[in-house]
């Protein structure tokens, strides 16, 4: 089947595919679709909670009983245009609310109310990191409000469908990007960069594996400079993990039909997690025939550029910012600094540790060693057993020189069993180092006595054995030694 | 009067029938067809009416669109909601099977 792909992989260009006719490249635009974090629904009172007894959060509107209206959540709006001015974009002070029609079953309206040719946000872009500190910048075509549908249990009886509308109504953004999007790699960093904006922001948590953030995909391969090809929209993404191989395989499937002189049906396809594949999901050729119209039942929605001024002083820093904040502040490398601001959470636990101390080493010891011991035990920042205020402490007992770097990794080991502070495992241990001149001499003279033989051969010319003596006096110091010091005495006493 | 053509056909009517979920039959389409373009063509006389320097008009009231406060105030109806359920089984509706 994929043939196509494996030849001549390795020179390939991630979103690049070796044809049986040429180079082909994939064009890609995305639609996120975020659930904002807000308490209640976009045009009903009814609970926006996760994880309820089915149809409890539900209210007569969503329901779509006859004479309901619906009335628009204020807090929904905030989180819109805060987010748009997030996404760099044209916040829109009037935007209209239409009906999008289709009939199924968890659509009790008969029709979601979203915004087509007025939305609420309008065109923006984002920067994305490549590889190699290398950056890209996607454009956002537009952001609009619109209502969830329910949800269809499609295995609880073998001929029946069981429908729950607790999510019939809760506020999305639809985050729409400019087909500027080139391999499967930037379509995963662009949905990333999207939950980092959106988390920061605080308009939506950026779950995906509950659901509060999914993408469609459109996918069109053609050859290079050439124009665009016919898309097809991959439906209902929930991983970054599917994303990647959706795209992958929907770019091949096109470059297949394409090279055995066929052509691409624009289409909607579902991604089976199973096969790896796309398959198609609804052909019939009216599926698509929404017939938006302004709903009658909402007034267009309009705002003073005053209230946007107001939203855009509360937003809080955002990652890009931060980042070069933090390389300037902190002294540490753009790398360190967009792994750091990644999470929000991961910014306010590293300033807290590094607050007054060596940045840079607070920043290794966070992202290699906090980090790694973290995913080894399968646990996240905020439930860390180590706190900032001691992985702090630990840098500072490193730096004043109190313990050596190795000593350290060990302590740290323990702080992450006993969550004691570093200082008490030291003296409990009785870890501290040696920087006594005194002491470290007195286990150099042993090391000596111990090994005349190698002294001999040091002396006579065999420089490499100066190693094997550091080796031998910090192994008797049990690793406690000042490594600088035993080296300095080391050179004096082997004369 | 200048728009006189018929727009709509049996193709339009068979198509907004199928759009709407609505079985209408055969000997009811002919008319349809006459009372749709009727509709059409008395709508068709706005476009004598010079528009193309007027915002669309939303609302002759002048109200704005009121904002409510993000409060949990509704929900925990599930026996309200499910009253006029053909079928309904441990809180959900139940429908014949609908997958892809």
């Amino acid at each position: 089947m994929n043939q196509v792909s494996s030849n001549n992989s390795k020179k390939l260009k991630p979103g690049q595919i070796q044809g049986d006719t040429g180079l082909w490249e994939m064009v890609i635009g995305l639609e996120i679709h975020a659930q904002i974090s807000s308490k209640s629904k976009l045009f009903s009172g009814a609970s926006a909670t996760f994880g309820a007894g089915a149809n409890t959060n539900v209210s007569l509107v969503d329901a779509a009983m006859p004479g309901m209206l619906p009335v628009i959540n204020q807090y929904c709006v905030e989180q819109a245009v805060k987010t748009g001015l997030a996404l760099n974009a044209q916040i829109n002070n009037y935007s209209v609310f239409d009906r999008k029609n289709y009939f199924y079953a968890d659509l009790p309206q008969g029709y979601q109310i979203s915004q087509f040719t007025k939305p609420i946000v309008g065109e923006g872009e984002i920067i994305i990191d490549l590889d190699e500190g290398k950056q890209t910048t996607i454009g956002i075509e537009r952001l609009h409000l619109e209502q969830d549908a329910g949800k269809s249990l499609h295995d609880q009886h073998p001929t029946k469908t069981y429908i729950d509308l607790n999510r019939t109504g809760v506020a999305l953004m639809e985050i729409v990007s400019k087909p500027d999007i080139r391999s499967p790699q930037e379509a995963g960093l662009f949905v990333k960069k999207i939950r980092s904006i959106l988390r920061y922001v605080g308009s939506c948590d950026g779950n995906m594996e509950e659901g509060s953030l999914r993408a469609d995909c459109n996918v069109s391969v053609r050859r290079a400079g050439e124009e665009f090809g016919t898309r097809c929209e991959i439906k209902n993404l929930n991983s970054i993990r599917f994303i990647n191989q959706a795209i992958q395989s929907e770019a091949e499937r096109q470059v297949e039909i394409l090279e055995s002189g066929g052509s691409i049906n624009q289409e909607t396809r579902l991604f089976d997690t199973s096969t790896g594949e796309t398959r198609s999901m609804r052909s019939k050729e009216d599926a698509h025939d929404y017939r938006y119209f302004p709903d009658p039942d909402l007034l267009p929605l309009e705002f003073e550029d005053s209230w946007v001024k107001g939203l855009k002083e509360s937003l809080p820093e955002l990652p890009d910012t931060l980042r070069e904040r933090l390389v300037l502040d902190y002294g540490i490398t753009p790398y360190d600094a967009a792994v750091l601001v990644e999470e929000k959470d991961y910014v306010k636990f590293y300033e807290k540790a590094a607050l007054g101390r060596d940045g840079k080493l607070t920043a290794n010891w966070m992202i290699s060693e906090l980090f790694g011991a973290l995913k080894k035990e399968n646990l996240s920042l905020l439930n860390s057993p180590v706190s900032p205020e001691s992985l702090g402490e630990l840098i500072t007992l490193i730096t004043d020189g109190v313990i050596s770097g190795k000593i350290a990794k060990d302590i740290f080991a323990e702080m992450m069993i006993s969550k004691k502070k570093p200082i008490e495992i030291v003296k409990d241990k009785g870890l501290e180092q040696v920087s006594d001149d005194n002491e470290i001499l007195k286990l150099i003279e042993s090391v000596i006595a111990d090994n005349q033989d190698k002294v001999k051969q040091y002396l006579s010319g065999k420089d490499k054995l100066f190693g094997f003596f550091v080796g031998q006096v910090m192994k008797v110091s049990q690793g406690k030694a000042n490594p600088g010091i035993v080296n300095k005495l080391l050179k004096e006493n082997l004369k | 009067m200048s728009n006189k053509k018929s727009i709509v056909d049996i193709q339009t009517v068979n198509k907004i029938a199928r759009l709407a979920r609505l079985n209408i039959p055969e000997n009811d389409k002919d008319n349809l067809i006459i009372d749709l373009n009727n509709i059409l063509e008395f709508v068709a006389q706005l476009e004598e009416v010079e528009t193309s320097n007027i915002e669309p008009l939303a609302s002759v009231t002048g109200h704005k669109l009121p904002l409510r406060i993000d409060e949990v105030t509704d929900g925990n109806i599930e026996d309200l909601v499910l009253q006029n359920a053909p079928e309904k089984s441990s809180g959900f509706f139940v429908v014949p099977k609908v997958i892809e």
